[in-house]
């Protein structure tokens, strides 16, 4: 089943909406707490990341009985360097969003760290597509 | 991940629906935090697994139908050894020229042989629990164990939770262990030994008569807290000024430990960033977050499903900020005296020979996750259901009205999903399907009586229509 929600760049008051829903959805299917732990806490980053650093995106989440795979897709500045992206500590983060308790860099390797698949894909000046997947822990 | 698939059956609960007094009205079904209301034949019917037994439903209810069922006071007369176990939120409800040795004169009076605070055991516990927020293998944030309600609540609708859970026991069960043991090396016998908690909630009962982490409670019975108010109450009234009875010899509690049960009462007291969140409302925004990871970093939470913690229980008859009022009143005032007698607080405090035999025995097993959110064991089955509760939820009018019996649309729609309920208990989806021809007048009246009993009306009083002229 697939499920969508919208991002709004800048809109910080509703960031976690998307990971506050899907982590509803997902204990309604009685996915094990664990896996329920690292996804909501991945797609909260890139949540997060698409309001702090995007205009505007949309999350699909696409839930099977063996996997969940999500699609974070934005319009924004786009990446220059995704592995430099990635490295732990990096961050463009503006003062305002530092302010707010963001920007320590830690949301692309918290993410890595909790999925099992991470693929971005990023043009500069257009935007960024996030595709992440956790295998799910079937008993 | 086998465990929170786990829900077990025969919890306790103590709020029941006194049949021949409900009325029907919804107030419980609207405000129940967890949705375990629905109403079936005229009457208010609680869903054990979902129920935390918070008591709002006791609170909203406009004719008393709730009521919390606790134990006979004339059992405590099976014993010979009666110790009354009273929580420190008991002395305020009485105006302040009310004495506490007042208070406990009158409880020796009506039959009890000892009357003890179950804040005696904040002592002990908070030292334990000093040590224990420190250990890093411990989840963070450590959640206080003290409200029942709240750790059900975490078990029910946070299972994710249920690590964070301080395995502790709460104060109550450390001062009645307390008590046994003494009694017992003083040369009760231990079936000679009952002990009986005031209850200012629900939730306490249904801790005690089914514990979480842990196999029996050292608790005999459960009287409510208004139900020994009103009886003390009386007795002050109808006796003369100073002829008090003789009052049972108890240490006075520490400044803490009156405060404990108040909002802040623990929080203050644990190092780190220690956070009190009390209403129940407020608990459930709150691990939210703490759930999603949106907030982290916090190292002990003090969660209270009560406004005011205690004084706000659903059991006490005074206004809770008078409670509070008294309560400050009574710490700040012990704690001038305890620093004019010059004595630590633990010098005066007569358990502190019993630590040692206490401490290994204050640990709870883990609390185990009993979601009651899943649609289905199988995520499969759970998927399909989901997407049927989808389906249905899209087609009903959203206005949340409670005529079908459930507390809103989406509820309604879950039932549905799982075959508890039926699409014609919705009146507009009802109206719509007699309008098509789909089902008959007497269907629909059926359908009616189902959720409403046949007498709806007629409990109204009868002959009161008012859809008839010149009323
Ligand atoms: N959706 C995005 N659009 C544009 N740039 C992004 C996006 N996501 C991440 N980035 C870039 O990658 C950097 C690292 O992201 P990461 O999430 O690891 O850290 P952060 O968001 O800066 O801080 P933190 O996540 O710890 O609050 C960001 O500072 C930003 O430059
Ligand atoms: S806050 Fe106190 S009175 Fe209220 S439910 Fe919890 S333990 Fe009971
Ligand atoms: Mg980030």
């Amino acid at each position: 089943m697939q499920f969508e929600f919208e991002v709004t760049g800048g809109d910080f008051a509703n960031a976690g909406t998307a990971s506050s829903q899907v982590k509803k959805i997902l204990k309604q299917l009685n996915v094990s707490v664990s896996d329920i732990k690292r996804i909501v806490v991945a797609l909260y980053e890139a949540e997060v990341n698409i309001v702090a650093h995007a205009y505007s995106g949309v999350v699909t989440v696409e839930i099977e009985t063996t996997q969940v795979r999500i699609i974070l897709k934005d319009s924004g500045p786009g990446i220059p360097d995704i592995d430099l992206a990635m490295q732990q500590g990096y961050s463009t983060a503006s003062p305002e969003v530092r302010e707010m308790g963001f920007g320590a860099g830690m949301g692309l390797p918290n993410i890595k760290r909790n999925m099992d698949v991470l693929n971005i894909s990023s043009e500069v000046g257009i935007g960024t597509t996030v595709e992440m997947i956790a295998f799910l822990n079937v008993a | 991940m086998a465990s929170d698939q786990k829900t077990s059956t025969g919890f306790h609960h103590a709020l029941k629906v006194k049949q021949e007094v409900c009325i029907g009205c919804t107030h419980c079904m609207t405000v129940c935090p967890t949705e375990a209301i629905r109403v079936k034949d005229g009457m208010a019917v609680i869903t054990d697994e979902r129920c935390v037994d918070c008591g709002m439903c006791l609170r909203s209810c406009p004719v008393k139908a709730i009521h919390v069922d606790h134990d006979d006071f004339n059992h405590i007369f099976d014993y010979k050894y009666r110790i009354a176990l009273v929580p420190a939120v008991l002395i305020g409800q009485f105006p302040e020229d009310i004495s506490v040795e007042q208070i406990y004169s009158v409880l020796a009076d009506i039959g009890f042989t000892h009357v003890y605070e179950a804040e005696h055991g904040v002592d002990l516990l908070h030292q334990t629990m000093l040590e224990y927020v420190k250990k890093p293998i411990v989840a963070k944030p450590v959640i206080s164990s003290f409200c029942p309600a709240i750790v059900r609540l975490i078990q029910v609708r946070f299972p994710a939770l249920t690590e964070n859970v301080m395995l502790l026991k709460p104060p109550l069960d450390v001062a009645s262990l307390y008590i046994k043991k003494r009694l017992v090396d003083e040369g009760a016998l231990d079936h000679e030994i009952g002990i009986f908690y005031i209850t200012p909630c629900a939730a306490k009962i249904a801790a005690i008569k089914s514990p979480v982490g842990e196999d029996v409670s050292a608790i005999t019975g459960v009287i409510n807290l208004d139900f020994i108010f009103n009886k003390i109450y009386r007795t002050i009234k109808a006796t003369p000024r100073g002829s008090s009875f003789p009052l049972p010899d108890v240490s006075p509690l520490t400044g803490i430990a009156v405060k404990w049960s108040l909002t802040h009462g623990e929080a203050d007291h644990i190092p780190g960033r220690s956070l009190a969140i009390d209403e129940i409302h407020n608990v459930m925004d709150f691990l939210e977050k703490i759930e999603n990871e949106e907030i982290s970093d916090i190292d002990f939470l003090e969660l209270r499903a009560c406004d005011e913690s205690c004084a706000g229980g659903v059991l006490t008859t005074a206004n809770r900020f008078l409670t509070v009022e008294r309560l400050n009143h009574r710490a700040s005032e012990t704690i001038r005296r305890q620093t004019e007698s010059g004595l630590s607080a633990n010098n005066q405090n007569e358990m502190a020979p019993y630590f040692g035999h206490l401490l290994p025995l204050i640990r709870v097993d883990e609390v185990q996750p009993r979601g009651i959110m899943q649609l289905d064991k199988d995520m499969a089955e759970a998927m399909r259901k989901m997407n049927k509760r989808n389906k249905v939820y899209n087609a009903l009018p959203k206005v949340d009205c409670g005529a079908c019996g459930a507390p809103s649309c989406q509820a309604l729609a879950e039932d549905i999903a799982q075959e508890k309920a039926s699409f014609d208990q919705c009146f507009f989806i009802r109206n719509r399907m007699l309008t098509a021809g789909k089902i008959q007048l007497s269907d629909s009246k059926q359908i009616l009586d189902s959720i409403w009993g046949n007498n709806k009306l007629k409990k109204l009083g009868e002959g009161n229509d008012p859809t008839k002229e010149n009323q």
